[in-house]
């Protein structure tokens, strides 16, 4: 009897390990579907704001633009139709305020009850015009051409320079600058954690005492463990004007700053990844280089450091892993702003500082909102990658060590 | 010729009192074996001659360890320049996460050698003296974990002698290994002694018997018998040496 309702626990204890497993694995693939379902909706859409029209002259031979074509024009950067592969016509823009300069309060009517008509005459009469307003004006017997706009494509994304997704009339979401401000302040701060971090590691796994080790280390974890806005706030009211003092700049908010924030808070992972590799390392293989007239450094440079130097790989890597994922001490200190960064010392927006700074403004469903979620599939692939890479290096690990 | 002695060495792990009055001294050209049940001190004392022990925390040695008639843990001696004049050779075979060649190179680029013929040449003799080369001389390249047991033994006898000591400490060198390589090196250490001084633990009565010219038998940290191997095994002056070597304890 006894026996068997002790079987009856044992079921039922497994049998709860097993859905609360099946629980967690189930919401990561949701939350991993959702995110792509929304961020590859992306490339449905086209550049040009919801719920509006671009028109030009029916005798215009272009009849398809691209969303940077389009904001070129309205930036009055392309100036000329023969740029677009059509006839020698300059461009002539129109906005429907522009109205007002072709068409008295009257002619419109006091409801605008003769706008569309209005519109469309000027689409007629003006050869080289190209007209930009809400789709409810557009007629059927609307006397000019509608122009076509492709779906976003990947290559208008990732080889963007521009991201300004609120642009009218067609939103610019060129990530470059976003992937590249991510990278170049991670590999600033990985560039800062590294050497500090290793040296670190070398010291309380080689050098301290256990007395000196059992201080320092809890004090190193515990650095994991402060919240990233606490660092962005040091980062913010000491780094920064730290940096506008030191390389008088007219701003401290740069790549730099995050790049050291995110330094910071790399340091622990790699300090205790590298550390517990070295640690590893056989005692009787110290003592062999020892007993061979090796000096100190020369053992730890010459052995320690090559028999974990996958052990120091992760932790590299997994530190990078850290500060690319790292949203809020970012944000505070990196300016945010989203131009191709040339140095350190300008002001950087990363990818996560961009989704969490504009999701609440972003319409949901919207074509910026879709932007955003695709950033963050980008930053899902980027993680995956680095942890895959870890577990093949620490594969590799094991392999060796058998 | 007097090339190892002690006298009067304490050793201290903290509290515990490892090795008691050890007054002892070693003949050049000859294999001393060190016997003695598990923890009674045989490893500490060995280490005494490579300053090995020095890596300890918390140890206290005193007392005169000479190596040529001079003492080793006078201040200002060189402690790496003394690991250099002597070879050290573990339980386990630990080569280095390097190329056979490289194994046999490394006492000699640490201690700054950087000449390539020379080192060609130093490695090569080194293996050809632990009876490896013809083993392993098409694959000087390969990692040296791919070797077997006795054959990395071998490696890490050849490593040692590569920087050309005088001493060879050996801390139960065959202990992990099959009959066949363990009589590789026991025919090794033979002839090696003609160059080298040779002092090895070991808990292996037949091989103590087998290699060595003279046995020190250690017992809770004290040196209780030394004498001519032969003679310890054949006609123990005391009663505990007879138990052990016996097998009544230990
Ligand atoms: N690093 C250490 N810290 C503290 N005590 C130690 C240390 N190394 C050895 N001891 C102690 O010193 C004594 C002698 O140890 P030692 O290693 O010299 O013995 P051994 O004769 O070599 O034994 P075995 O045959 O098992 O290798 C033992 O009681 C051991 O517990
Ligand atoms: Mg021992």
């Amino acid at each position: 009897m006894q026996s068997s309702s002790k079987k009856f626990s044992e079921r039922f204890i497994e049998g709860l390990l097993l859905i609360s497993s099946s629980i967690t694995s189930l919401t990561v693939v949701l939350i991993v579907l959702f995110l792509f379902k929304e961020g590859l909706g992306l490339f449905s859409h086209s550049a040009i704001e919801e719920g509006n029209v671009i028109a030009v002259n029916k005798n215009n031979q272009v009849s398809v633009l691209s969303g940077e074509q389009l904001k070129n024009i309205f930036d009055q950067k392309i100036v000329n139709w023969k740029e677009l592969g059509g006839s020698n016509d300059s461009i002539i823009l129109f906005r429907l305020e522009d109205i007002s300069n072709y068409y008295s309060d009257e002619q419109i009517g006091e409801n605008f009850e003769h706008l569309p008509e209005c519109i469309s005459k000027l689409n007629d009469s003006i050869s080289g015009i190209i007209s930009f307003f809400p789709d409810k004006y557009w007629t059927k017997d609307f006397k000019g051409k509608k122009i076509e706009f492709d779906p976003i494509t990947m290559k208008e994304v990732f080889a963007g320079k521009e991201w300004f997704p609120t642009a009218h009339p067609a939103a610019q979401l060129g990530i470059a600058p976003l992937l590249l401000g991510t990278l170049w302040v991670s590999l600033g701060a990985i560039l800062l954690a590294l050497p500090l971090g290793l040296a670190s590691a070398v010291y309380l796994s080689e050098i301290a005492n256990k007395k000196v080790r059992s201080i320092l280390k809890p004090l190193i974890e515990l650095l994991a463990g402060i919240p990233s806005v606490v660092y962005g706030f040091f980062g913010l009211v000491v780094i920064v004007p730290l940096i506008q003092q030191l390389f008088n700049l007219p701003v401290g908010e740069t790549g730099l700053a995050g790049s050291i924030i995110l330094g910071i808070m790399a340091l622990p992972t790699i300090i205790t990844i590298s550390e517990d590799a070295m640690n590893t390392t056989p005692r009787a293989m110290k003592e062999a280089s020892l007993a061979l007239g090796a000096s100190k450094w020369q053992t730890i440079y010459k052995i320690v450091i090559p028999y974990s130097i996958s052990g120091i790989t992760a932790a590299a890597i997994l530190g990078i892993g850290r500060a690319i994922g790292e949203t809020m001490a970012v944000l505070m200190v990196t300016g945010n702003a989203a131009i191709i960064p040339h140095s350190l010392l300008e002001p950087v927006r990363t990818i996560p500082a961009t989704i969490a700074a504009e999701l609440g403004e972003a319409p949901a469903g919207g074509l910026h909102y879709k932007a955003l979620f695709a950033l963050g599939c980008i930053l899902f692939v980027i993680t995956l990658i680095i942890n895959l890479i870890v577990e093949f290096i620490s594969s590799r690990k094991k392999y060796q060590n058998s | 010729m007097i090339k190892l002695e002690t006298i009067n060495a304490n050793v201290y792990y903290g509290a515990s009192h490892a090795l008691k009055n050890i007054s002892m001294q070693l003949e050049s050209n000859t294999v001393t074996a060190l016997i003695g049940p598990s923890g009674c001190g045989k490893s500490t004392y060995l280490r005494l001659f490579n300053r090995m022990n020095d890596l300890i925390e918390n140890i206290r040695i005193e007392g005169e360890i000479l190596i040529d008639g001079k003492n080793i843990y006078q201040k200002g001696t060189n402690v790496d320049s003394l690991r250099k004049s002597t070879g050290m050779i573990f339980q386990k075979p630990n080569p280095f996460p390097k190329s056979i060649f490289e194994n046999v190179a490394y006492g000699l680029r640490v201690n700054g050698i950087n000449d390539a013929a020379f080192i060609q040449e130093r490695v090569e003799t080194s293996i050809q003296q632990v009876a490896l080369w013809d083993e392993v001389k098409d694959k000087l390249k390969k990692s040296a974990f791919e070797l077997s047991g006795g054959q990395q033994q071998r490696l890490c006898i050849a490593r040692a002698l590569a920087i050309q000591p005088s001493i060879i400490l050996m801390d139960e060198p065959t202990s992990a290994l099959d009959p066949i390589s363990t009589s590789k090196i026991e025919e090794l250490m033979y002839e090696l002694k003609a160059k080298y001084t040779i002092v090895i633990v070991t808990h292996n009565m037949q091989q103590a018997a087998r290699v060595s010219d003279k046995t020190a038998f250690f017992y809770l940290g004290e040196l209780i018998e030394y004498s001519q191997t032969k003679e310890l095994f054949t006609n123990p002056k005391i009663e505990k040496t007879q138990n052990y070597i016996t097998g009544r304890f230990g």
